[in-house]
């Protein structure tokens, strides 16, 4: 095979002692930028391109790629530790694995997170590797009625999910979408619902507003029961990774799942964020027990972890082979690709060939390196939990206040933050869900544009969507998850009528 | 990706005006003269990963790379509401020499499609850096060889036109082009150049007014073809990119009938109310940054007009050209209602 | 407020506070009027079929209206006093005591940002927190604040090159 011949020979790359030493310093560099909300991937690629700019090609991506691969294991760290997401894809991660730090389960919860994430990026990698040039092609059949086919169906796996009062639902995921859509409009290139305050033409940001709905109104929620957090007393070392790994096998199949789904959020492009939630909805779904996640359960940290690795790592795929990024930091890193001199496109496999197998084969070595650097400071990360409430609280609360204006740097942002916190506290203790309104301001806007997009496509006319079999077909899939729990209805219903008057 | 306008025949003269004068400042500067104190913050009215911050992070990376500055650059991205924050934020950083402001043509269309109190007055403008160059592109399996061709094709079938952004300079070429020839196009806005360019691969929409970096990997690898570039004259770059063409085998629209041309500004400024050598000081650090291999490179791929402007000649640039988007966008209905 | 706000950290029963009735009357009147917000703008904007496919305020018009509506809908059973938790508590005084004593300094850390820039503000509010909610003297909690900040600094503005909020002790020392 061409493709092995190829790899080995881009093996043969990453393996120089300076290229390994490149790595494991991306690796180390990437969980910093991860764990520390908003200053994330993109920004942290960002902010290290300049640096690269005189290195070999290969190395500055290895290095670059590297970065990124850390952000994606780091992004879950805060998350369950402190509920607070590190980035947007590790949203869905807090749901279970907040839970489960607080029930002293954290290094639990940290392993099967890297591992998932290393799952999934392997798949994604592999795929890559040996499919390739067939994958852009269908990455080329996404226009705006598929992408919006694909927004709905997200939406759809995730409504119904939440235990609580529908109103409560509807009206929490009703004001995700009117947050998305403050700022300019970018179909028409309108500022909406700015009321002619300069600082609103931004738009809220979803971290900004995560950082506050999840992270500081945990530590209020927290405080109300004493000065503490819970789960601090768990007593975590190495050996809870291999006790995590040995109940691991028994998950493979939802882990194999979750990485098809990340593969091909990731082609989309849709992307890692989508990815995670909508992975996490369907194992949801699919669980016996679907009432038992939100409450701690491991499969609800697999689940979005490795859909969000796999999409990430499979965004870098219609990047170089056709130069659209499927993520923000796919965007930074095509940047990086035109400023060494490359040409990303169609044309990238076939002129440069040490390039792109070097950069392949480093993701195979990057990913290694990533899971065993944050495996092994799995305990030090959980004994965070054991700094005295005052001083962690004060350090969240700076952290997230970075955070907060890293994000578009604005200190208009930290005040949102803040108000997001209490809105957020209100919010929990009134039991109104918190995910559906996240889900609909990570999405809201881009859901919004491929729709609008489409009619302006198809002149107005609905059947757009069902155009071709392939948005009709995701379209379709879509309807049926969300009349799901009607149709179980009907069914128990006729199988009841049926039962009687087999009985009369 | 960014753009911008302008009509060069005029020009011409002047930019070789302009050039000198800058050379001038270079050497004037270089034997002494106010420096920078304190980290300089370089603000990009977009978001990661665009034209301008590509070429932001570009000027950053050769600045650090030669040492072209003792202090170091800081780039910021400011890319709320088509990059008006960025601009409010200069606009009100009056008298700070630690700021620059990379711009591209929403210099002129965010003022003037959203009525944000800004414009290019409000800044100093120190250089032109160059001028982005756009082409009108289309699938190569279509039928449409030519310009006249696409025009005929235009006008008996509305035909969708993809571009980056909303009454920004895509928007503004494509309605040049309707009300130059008559032909409806529907324009649809999408997030970035690069998303734009696969829309038209993968024929969802039937044409585009993307830049040269932006389609030439389509291009070279044969999924796109250029059917004219909207410069006053062709593109200097005589190398083949396909097996049978070269940048300068792309005729201009005007030679196809077509009486559009559009360039986008890549320019530096500061905030207003600085001292005039501090501007000197940035108009030789960018005329420096423009000698190094790293840039020359930067411009020969992306096919830029390679067209500098310091001073004076600059401002009247400024001035005629948001004349001239003024203009198109006020006959186009394009203006913010006010 | 002393640093033994812990030993009245255990929710009393029948405590006196804020009923959970009232929050939700409260809450579900703020986002319909938030609704009613997004559908006055959307108004302003246009909620046709315009040159640029559906208009600005198509979207957001709908979105309001459902916001509004599901929030007037959820005021019914409260209203009728069918909810049976109306009378419990949303939070009782000594919670909502302790829940002030981290949000009122986190209120003026966030209001201060500006004008001491975040630095000296983070290193402030580390050090008050040990002293006031920890039981830390002034002999550790100052050295960590300062330490906060400068590991902050170097983190941010020497190493990534990050630029954040700044304000007078940083412009003397030359940043």
């Amino acid at each position: 095979m061409e493709e092995l011949g190829l790899l080995m020979q881009g093996f043969s790359v990453a393996l120089q002692p300076g290229n390994m030493l490149l790595m494991l310093v991306g690796v180390v560099l990437g969980v910093l930028i991860g764990v520390l909300p908003g200053l994330g991937g993109a920004n942290g690629i960002a902010i290290l391109l300049p640096l690269t700019f005189a290195m070999p090609p290969v190395s500055a991506v290895i290095m670059l790629s590297c970065i990124y691969w850390g952000a994606l294991f780091g992004g879950a760290i805060t998350s369950i530790l402190f509920n607070i997401p590190g980035e947007p894809w590790s949203v869905a991660t807090t749901f279970d694995g907040y839970p489960m730090a607080q029930q002293g389960r954290a290094g639990e919860a940290l392993t099967a997170a890297f591992t998932s994430s290393f799952i999934g990026a392997f798949v994604a990698v592999v795929l890559i590797t040996f499919v390739a040039p067939v994958i852009a092609g269908f990455a080329l059949r996404f226009g705006p009625p598929e992408f919006f086919a694909v927004m709905f169906l997200s939406f759809a796996c995730f409504v119904g999910m939440s235990r609580g009062s529908p109103l409560k639902t509807i009206a929490a995921m009703m004001l995700g979408f009117l947050l998305a859509a403050v700022g300019m409009d970018t179909v028409t290139g309108q500022l909406r619902m700015t009321f002619g305050s300069e600082e609103m033409i931004r738009g809220f940001d979803f971290l900004v507003a995560v950082i506050g709905l999840f992270g500081i109104s945990e530590i209020l929620c927290s405080i109300e029961d004493g000065l503490r957090f819970k789960g601090q007393r768990a007593k975590i070392d190495l050996k809870v990774v291999l006790r995590t790994w040995a109940e691991m096998p028994r998950h493979a199949f939802l882990a194999a799942r979750s990485a098809l789904i990340g593969c091909w959020m990731g082609i989309t492009p849709a992307g890692a964020t989508p990815a995670s939630f909508m992975s996490y909805g369907v194992a949801r779904r699919m669980a016996k027990d679907p009432n038992e996640f939100g409450r701690g359960r491991i499969e609800g940290v697999i689940a979005p972890e490795t859909a969000a690795h796999a999409a990430g790592t499979s965004a870098l795929l219609p990047m170089l082979t056709l130069g659209v990024p499927g993520s923000p930091t796919a965007a930074v890193l095509l940047g990086g690709l035109i400023m060494w001199g490359l040409q990303p496109g169609p044309m990238l496999f076939v002129e440069q060939k040490d390039f792109v197998w070097g950069l392949i084969a480093s993701m195979y070595l990057g990913n290694i390196a990533g899971l065993l650097v944050v495996l092994v400071a799995v305990p030090w990360f959980a004994a965070i939990l054991r700094v005295p409430f005052p001083i962690i609280a004060a350090l969240i609360l700076t952290v997230c206040a970075i955070g907060a204006y890293t994000v578009s740097n604005a200190e208009f942002d930290i005040v949102l933050m803040l108000v997001f916190g209490i809105v957020g506290y209100v919010m929990k203790k009134l039991d109104y869900p918190l995910a559906p309104l996240v889900l609909a301001l990570v999405l809201g806007d881009r859901t919004e544009e491929a729709f609008r997009q489409s009619l302006l496509l198809s002149e107005g006319n609905l059947g757009i969507f069902f155009h071709n079999w392939l948005s009709g077909g995701i379209m379709a899939l879509g309807v049926t998850l969300l009349l799901w729990p009607a149709l179980t209805w009907l069914r128990g219903v006729l199988a009841g009528s049926f039962g009687r008057a087999r009985a009369a | 990706m960014g753009m911008d306008l302008m009509t060069l025949r005029s020009t011409r003269r002047s930019v070789l005006m302009g050039m000198a004068a800058c050379a001038a400042a270079g050497t004037a500067q270089a034997q002494r003269g106010w420096e920078p104190m304190r980290p300089v913050q370089f603000i990009v009215p977009a978001g990661t990963g665009g034209g301008a911050d590509q070429m932001a992070r570009v000027i950053q990376g050769i600045i650090s790379k030669h040492g072209l500055m003792k202090q170091p650059m800081v780039v910021v991205n400011k890319a709320g509401g088509a990059g008006a924050e960025g601009f409010l934020e200069a606009k009100g950083a009056r008298g700070n020499p630690h700021m620059l402001v990379i711009t591209l043509s929403n210099l002129f269309t965010t003022p003037l499609a959203t009525g944000v109190p800004f414009n290019w007055k409000d800044l100093t403008p120190v250089t032109m850096m160059a001028l982005d160059e756009f082409a009108l592109w289309v699938k190569a399996d279509s039928p449409w060889r030519s310009v006249p061709e696409f025009i005929a094709a235009a006008k008996e079938q509305k035909l969708k036109l993809g571009g980056t952004g909303s009454k920004q300079e895509d928007q503004i070429i494509a309605s040049a082009i309707s009300r130059a020839t008559g032909a409806p196009l529907t324009y649809i806005p999408f997030r970035g150049g690069g998303e734009v360019a696969v829309q038209l691969v993968g024929g969802h929409v039937d044409a585009t007014v993307n830049n040269p970096i932006e389609a030439v990997t389509h291009w070279r690898s044969g999924a796109l073809r250029p059917l004219c570039v909207f410069d006053g004259k062709r593109l200097p770059d005589t190398g083949k990119m396909t097996e049978t063409m070269a940048w300068s085998d792309i005729p201009t629209c005007r030679e196809q009938g077509l009486d559009v041309d559009y360039l986008m500004l890549r320019g530096i400024f500061m905030p207003a109310g600085v001292k005039p050598e501090q501007v000197a000081f940035y108009e030789g650090l960018m005329a420096r940054v423009r000698e190094t291999p790293e840039w020359k490179e930067l411009m020969q791929q992306g096919a830029f007009n390679t067209t500098t402007l310091t001073g004076e000649a600059f401002r009247d640039w400024l001035t005629r050209e948001e004349d001239r988007h003024r203009s198109i966008m006020q006959e186009t209905g394009l203006l913010a209602p006010q | 407020m002393s640093s033994t706000t812990l030993d009245i950290a255990a929710p009393i029963r029948g405590a006196q506070g804020v009923t959970r009735g009232a929050a939700e009357v409260a809450t579900s009147l703020t986002l319909a009027m938030v609704g009613a917000a997004a559908i006055w703008d959307s108004l302003r904007l246009g909620i046709g079929w315009g040159a640029e496919g559906p208009q600005s305020g198509t979207f957001p018009f709908w979105i309001g209206l459902l916001l509004a509506g599901a929030s007037l809908a959820n005021l019914v059973p409260v209203m009728r006093g069918k909810n049976a938790g109306a009378e419990a508590m949303f939070v009782t005084w000594p919670q909502l005591r302790l829940v002030l004593s981290v949000l009122v300094p986190t209120i003026v850390y966030v209001a201060a940002i500006p004008l001491t820039g975040i630095y000296a503000a983070s290193a402030t509010l580390v050090a008050y927190f040990m002293m006031r909610l920890g039981e830390f003297t002034w002999r550790s909690a100052i050295p960590a604040g300062v330490a906060t900040a400068v590991v902050a600094f170097a983190t941010f503005e020497i190493w990534f090159l990050v630029g954040l909020p700044k304000g007078p002790v940083e412009d003397l020392l030359g940043f």
